[in-house]
């Protein structure tokens, strides 16, 4: 591996500051190229600046939008979307650990959570605005949809791994139930919960958008149709760029959560 | 006498085949307090079994295991397991899983630890108490795994073949720790082991136990003064109980009928 701190000592100065971020100033400098060909391209009228917009019409556009309330769009999606992760986790991991763990449970749930697992949830979504209205509640409930199964199976397949020899060793010292969960089983799990949350906020996303699009009264989903219905291609292309700065924050946090957890492995 | 066995089997049943399968029979011997005593065996006659039931990992068919005169069925805070691979927990610090078997039992964290770093100290692993399990050698992991059994301060030591997943020079290192270790504790100390060498140079006697169903074939004493040093081991004493041993062992191997173990003898 390739290990940049020690390569810095070696030199100083300029060369020293290029060698130490060489990735970022990369990544920074094909952003930023990108960025600029999209703004020179329909200025120079090679392509259609109405279907492409360009970051300053989007900029433009975000100015717009937050002089007209579009902060409560974004609050809107955010309490979705905390709130059905929140739920999905809180009921996912226990359940998980239950189903994973009690040969019997398992038997009996199974195959719903299979089958479940595998059905596309935006084929729910209609079923669920049916049910819960098109308020803030329906899109949690798709939030929590998204995210629950993955991180159930994740749970599920992580109680299998428990080690025979770990769980002789701590019976052996006359361990109940509660205390080779606490020690063994959830320690255990832990890179199988990240793991299923790094599927499980992706589809929770996946959930908000979809949902507010279908039926909703705000939120940033709820802006991109309305803005699409109108042909608004800049506010659109602001709602994209949120999401994938929101999705990409959110993989950075969890990369963190990963390391913070996995410190005894590497 | 303090860990008396009298006439312990063990049956189970094959999952698919419906048999049962008598793997201990009427096993019975006793060992004093504060004695090291071996139980030698070919693979598969059922010592490491022998040694979860007085555990009590496994349920005896029939039969009574007495620890200072009281019957034994389940795991208890008078025994402690040290076992074959290191089972650390690998998330935890060397100090942490030395900790574990006290944690298990309700001890506070801050006695604990002390307890820990006392133990740590006796393995000779001290300075390593941050390091975690990935980070030790074999025979350091196993060194983790008998501080962790000591720190419950058992009255029995069980120990199931701790030696034997590491290469050749290590065991020999280990074997010398381990005879250290029990002359500085004197803790009873039931050793399970495939290895003559072994069984000879730690134990006060050596049970040898025939092929399946597992029982005792014989007792044999060791009278070979201590402590002793590995150059020992070249004496026609240590040669004269090792060859015995080799013939007791050796027909109990036979019967198991391996491919070619005819041609041993």
């Amino acid at each position: 591996m390739n290990n940049p701190s020690t390569r810095v000592s070696k030199s100083n100065g300029l060369r020293g500051f290029i060698q130490k971020y060489e990735s970022t100033i990369l990544a920074s400098s094909a952003a930023l190229a990108f960025l600029l060909l999209w703004e020179i391209l329909p200025n120079l009228g090679l392509i259609n600046p109405f279907f492409t917009s360009s970051p300053s019409r989007i900029l433009t556009a975000a100015q717009w939008l937050f002089n007209h309330g579009f902060w409560n769009d974004i609050l809107v999606s955010l309490k979705e979307f905390a709130a059905g992760i929140g739920l999905a986790i809180l009921f996912s991991i226990p359940i998980g650990l239950m189903l994973g763990w009690y040969r019997r449970l398992n038997a009996m749930f199974e195959p719903f959570i299979t089958m479940l697992n595998a059905t596309p949830r935006v084929a729910l979504l209609p079923l669920i605005i049916l049910w819960l209205g098109i308020g803030i509640e329906s899109k949690i409930a798709a939030v929590f949809l998204g995210a629950f199964f993955p991180l159930v199976v994740n749970v599920m397949a992580g109680v299998r791994t428990v080690d025979e020899t770990l769980l002789k060793c701590a019976r052996s010292f006359g361990a109940n139930d509660q205390q080779v969960f606490k020690t063994l089983v959830i320690p255990t799990c832990v890179p199988f919960i990240v793991a299923g949350m790094r599927l499980g906020l992706g589809r929770g996303l996946v959930g908000v958008v979809v949902g507010e699009m279908l039926a909703s009264t705000a939120g940033v989903g709820h802006m991109m149709s309305l803005a699409s219905s109108s042909f608004q291609i800049d506010k659109m292309f602001f709602g994209l760029v949120l999401l994938a700065g929101f999705g990409y924050i959110l993989t950075e946090l969890l990369k963190r959560l990963e390391k913070r957890f996995n410190s005894w492995r590497s | 006498m303090k860990l008396e066995l009298r006439k312990v089997s063990l049956e189970y049943q094959m999952r698919r085949s419906q048999q049962s399968i008598l793997a201990l029979q009427d096993v019975s011997f006793g060992v004093d307090t504060g004695e090291l005593v071996a139980i030698l065996g070919p693979s598969g006659c059922g010592k490491t079994s022998l040694l979860y039931v007085i555990a009590g990992l496994l349920p005896a068919t029939r039969g009574e295991i007495r620890i200072d005169e009281l019957p034994v069925n389940q795991p208890g805070h008078n025994r402690a397991t040290v076992f074959q691979s290191a089972a650390l927990l690998p998330w935890r610090t060397v100090l942490r899983n030395v900790t574990y078997g006290l944690e298990i039992q309700n001890h506070s964290l801050s006695q604990s630890k002390e307890m820990a770093r006392s133990l740590i100290h006796l393995v000779g692993l001290t300075g390593f108490e941050d390091s975690y399990p990935r980070e030790l050698s074999g025979g350091m992991q196993q060194r983790v795994n008998l501080a962790r059994a000591l720190a419950t301060s058992p009255d029995v030591l069980l120990m199931d073949e701790p030696l034997s997943n590491l290469d050749a020079q290590m065991r020999e290192l280990m074997q010398l720790e381990i005879q250290r270790i029990w002359l500085e504790t004197r803790k009873t100390i039931l050793y399970v082991t495939h290895s003559i060498d072994e069984a000879v140079f730690l134990a006060d006697r050596v049970i040898v136990m025939t092929a399946r169903p597992g029982t005792v074939k014989t007792i044999v004493p060791i009278d070979l003064p201590r402590p002793r040093i590995l150059g020992h081991k070249k004496n026609p004493n240590f040669h004269r109980l090792q060859n015995l041993l080799w013939d007791l062992t050796e027909e109990e191997f036979i019967k198991l009928g391996e491919p070619g173990s005819e041609m041993i003898k």
